[in-house]
């Protein structure tokens, strides 16, 4: 099958070929005025016309990009919701004469695909697969929901202000980890429809499209290359290092007098993996379930152990998420848990801004003294 | 005879190994044997400090008596260590009981002797004190530790 | 020392039957358990399960019991929480939920031919004890044995009479001291530092592996002591404790920088971990 890239006239199109395959879709939709990740069940449900503008603390939707289909970029949720569910039922266990019994729940997954993953969320995927899947332990229901779903992903032609996924490459354009990829043309001319495996180009197959012309290739390239200049954000390169020579940077304590340690940026994070158990029983105390919810390293009681907390203090605890995220991640999983989506930014509720921590944790500690100058001979 | 003992035995103790032959000489000039039987006290608390003492056979238990019960051991010493460090220190007064817990042979120094000496040769003074104040903040450390209780079930 | 697999959903626990349950000191027992169905859990000396007493919860408890006998898997566990005062109160015949075995292992097998250090504090002998059962199964294979045990009282030293069986063994060395006593103890009292000069004396550090549990503080003391007696760090091994809800390296909340103490620990070398140590809310 040709993985030459194709023309796609409109998006509903392909998203009316894999309803009809009977695939669930799962894809953006305005909720609350939010983009979220929904089921669409009609081609008319994907949103036209909206764009988004984000900064520290700050998110709307609007309807201000008639005519553009993709025009807002990622918005509060991400795919983790549905790979990763928020709440989850481990098992239950039933009392017996003799002691207990142990049951799953069935989870069903139906053939999903996710309509509309921005190149970063596939970057946030990938990273999740090596968390899930670290080597020597698999979560077989992440594994399951993940390769029971196809990804049609978009390569960004707009960057929020808060975008820095250029500066952590894993954007605005998706390289792989697609089945198809869209890039939006210029308003009302289209897309370009790349495809990344197999099945993917089974789907688009069942399309009849035209080739796509060397100009709209040449055009999508460049639409990635301006959506990347556009990007005013950038993750200093050596963060990964600074950060754990910096343990004690004065900045840990400026920034954790920001913070109010509510958890939204663990919450809004495509990566963020930790999670608590809790074990609940009915009032005849004879059915006990357990659960697994997304926690976060902000809460006090995330480091308890008998006689107290480890992580007492709110400059222990971002110090902990954010040298986790940029560097521990590096040692743990072979890459930085960053994509540069920028949700922790704009979800923040005071604006607190990685990028500029980052920089101003790269700064010279202050209370350090300064490298002895050059003696002129 | 008695003398030359002391001097070996002390020149041996990695207190006193680095002093030289003469003020190692000194010392055994203020040494003289003990010998305590099981359960003996040794000094009591509030008395005078006017000796300390080396172990060189048996174990010592230093208490610390209260009211209600038996006392408390905070700490035992055995052979090859020191006790009884009041000596140094104004007013020069016992902080503890010290009880043989089996039978024990110890040196022990005057103390009253070596203040006398220190006073007269400040110098011996500083050297006496270098020695002396690591295995003070050694018997301090562990003390902390010990106050810290890190076995308890916390509350 | 592989870790063998665990079931195939590394959540799901498997049941165990309690064979024998033993009051230890105050607030402690030990139970011994077999597996409901399926072969006897192997394990390394060092490891840990998740212990799931039924409607209360799950917590880590190091397994303390003699690597060459699996079927008689042996946990001793403290009632300090919920869950742990129900793993306490079982009786024979009571079911448990277990998972695992986890984590990294003592490298005792690796020690053969040097001198076997144990350094225990409170209920820190109790993931020492498989370590130290391999080492007296295997006792010609190692050029010494030592174990040094700090408890709080004579009324809280752990596995008291083992000890004492194991004093009285010509090949091995054991001090015994305790934080305080009463008249009538006629052994050392001291933290654990200060019997190590006593119990190292004679043995070249250099020929020394020193496995230490027991409380962080205790570790970090201890540690120090042993860098003064001359016992380089690289022979120097601890156990770490976190907070813990997976043992997969799922949850996250066992971190401990780059490591996470349940899949990479809970023992580590020391100085792998040395600067860790000294940072504070890490």
């Amino acid at each position: 099958m040709t993985r030459a890239p194709l023309h796609l006239p409109d998006p509903t199109l392909l998203l009316a070929a894999l309803l009809a395959e009977g695939i669930r879709v799962i894809g953006p939709a305005p909720v609350q005025g939010a983009i979220a990740y929904e089921p669409l069940d009609r081609p008319e449900d994907l949103p036209k016309g909206l764009s988004d503008s984000q900064s520290p603390g700050h998110y709307r939707l609007a309807e201000t990009a008639p005519g553009r289909w993709f025009d807002y970029v990622v918005g509060p949720q991400s795919w983790k919701k549905w790979l990763f569910p928020a709440r989850q039922k481990l098992w239950s266990a039933e009392r017996t004469a003799d002691g207990f019994e142990l049951g799953q729940p069935d989870e069903p997954w139906p053939r999903t695909a996710f309509f509309g993953v921005r190149p970063c969320e596939i970057a946030a995927m990938e990273i999740q697969d090596r968390v899930f899947d670290n080597g020597s332990f698999t979560d077989p229901g992440y594994a399951r929901r993940r390769a029971g779903t196809l990804i049609v992903s978009v390569n960004c032609a707009r960057a929020a202000e808060t975008c820095f996924c250029a500066s952590t490459a894993t954007g605005p354009r998706a390289e792989a980890g697609y089945d198809l990829a869209l890039t939006e043309l210029a308003t009302g001319t289209g897309l370009l429809l790349e495809i990344g495996s197999d099945e993917g180009a089974r789907i688009a197959a069942t399309l009849a499209l035209a080739p796509a012309t060397p100009a709209q290739i040449a055009e999508a390239k460049a639409t990635s290359a301006a959506t990347a200049r556009a990007q005013t954000r950038a993750m200093p390169e050596a963060i990964a290092g600074t950060l754990k020579a910096n343990p004690e940077h004065p900045q840990w304590e400026d920034v954790a007098a920001r913070c109010l340690g509510c958890a939204n940026c663990t919450l809004a994070c495509p990566t963020c993996f930790c999670t608590d158990v809790e074990d609940v029983t009915d009032l005849s105390g004879d059915h006990a379930e357990r659960w697994r919810s997304w926690d976060s390293c902000f809460s006090i009681d995330f480091t308890y152990v008998h006689g107290g907390a480890v992580r007492r203090s709110g400059k222990s605890r971002y110090r902990q998420w954010m040298t986790h995220k940029l560097s521990a991640w590096h040692d743990q999983f072979g890459s930085s848990g960053c994509t540069g989506c920028g949700r922790c930014i704009a979800w923040c509720p005071v604006g607190i801004d990685i990028v500029a921590e980052a920089h101003a944790l790269s700064a010279p500690d202050p209370s350090l003294p300064a490298p002895a100058p050059h003696e002129e001979a | 005879m008695e003398i030359h003992r002391f001097e070996e035995i002390l020149a041996q103790h990695p207190l006193f190994a680095s002093f030289d032959t003469a003020t190692i000489a000194l010392f055994a000039g203020c040494a003289r044997h003990e010998h305590f039987r099981a359960g003996e006290r040794i000094y009591s608390e509030g008395t005078p400090a006017d000796r300390f003492f080396i172990v060189t056979h048996g174990d010592v238990a230093l208490e610390v008596a209260t009211p209600e019960r038996e006392p408390i051991i905070t700490e035992t010493v055995h052979a090859g260590e020191l006790f009884g460090w009041s000596w140094l220190i104004a007013p020069f007064k016992h902080s503890n009981d010290a009880v043989a817990l089996n039978e024990v042979r110890a040196i022990s120094l005057d103390g009253a002797c070596l203040r006398t000496k220190c006073e007269a040769n400040p110098a011996l003074g500083y050297t006496m004190f270098q020695h002396w104040v690591p295995h003070l903040v050694t018997r301090l450390r562990s003390l902390r530790l010990q106050v810290l209780d890190l076995y308890g079930v916390k509350a | 020392m592989a870790a063998p697999l665990p079931t195939p959903d590394p959540m799901l626990p498997r049941r165990y039957r309690v064979t024998r349950a033993k009051g230890e000191i105050a607030g402690t027992a030990t139970v011994e358990l077999a597996p409901i169905d399926g072969a006897p859990m192997t394990f390394s000396p060092g490891q840990f399960n998740m212990l799931y007493a039924f409607g209360v919860g799950e917590i880590p408890v190091s397994i303390s019991g003699d690597p060459a006998r699996p079927g008689q898997l042996t946990h001793t566990t403290r009632d300090v929480g919920l869950v742990s005062k129900a793993i306490v109160g079982l009786k024979e015949g009571d079911m448990l939920g277990i998972r695992g075995p986890f984590g990294s292992a003592w490298p005792i097998e690796a020690a053969a031919g040097r001198h076997a250090l144990f350094i225990a504090g409170g209920l820190g002998l109790a993931p020492l004890r498989p370590a130290i059962y391999h080492v007296l199964n295997n006792r010609a294979d190692y050029a010494g044995l030592t174990l040094v045990y700090g408890a709080r009282s004579p009324d809280e030293l752990l596995y008291a009479e083992e000890i004492s069986t194991w004093k009285s063994r010509l090949d091995t060395e054991v001090e015994v001291t305790v934080d305080h006593a009463r008249p009538g103890w006629t052994g050392r009292v001291g933290v654990v530092t200060t019997a190590l000069p006593h119990a190292l004396a004679g043995t070249d550090p250099a020929t020394i592996e020193a496995f230490i549990c027991g409380p962080e503080i205790m570790m970090r003391f201890t540690l120090q002591a042993l860098e003064a007696a001359g016992v380089s760090s690289d022979h120097c091994w601890v156990s770490m404790e976190r907070n813990m809800k997976c043992a997969l390296g799922f949850c996250g909340h066992c971190q401990f920088g780059g490591d996470f103490i349940c899949k990479d620990g809970p023992v580590f070398r020391h100085d792998t971990v040395a600067a860790r140590l000294g940072l504070k809310e890490l």
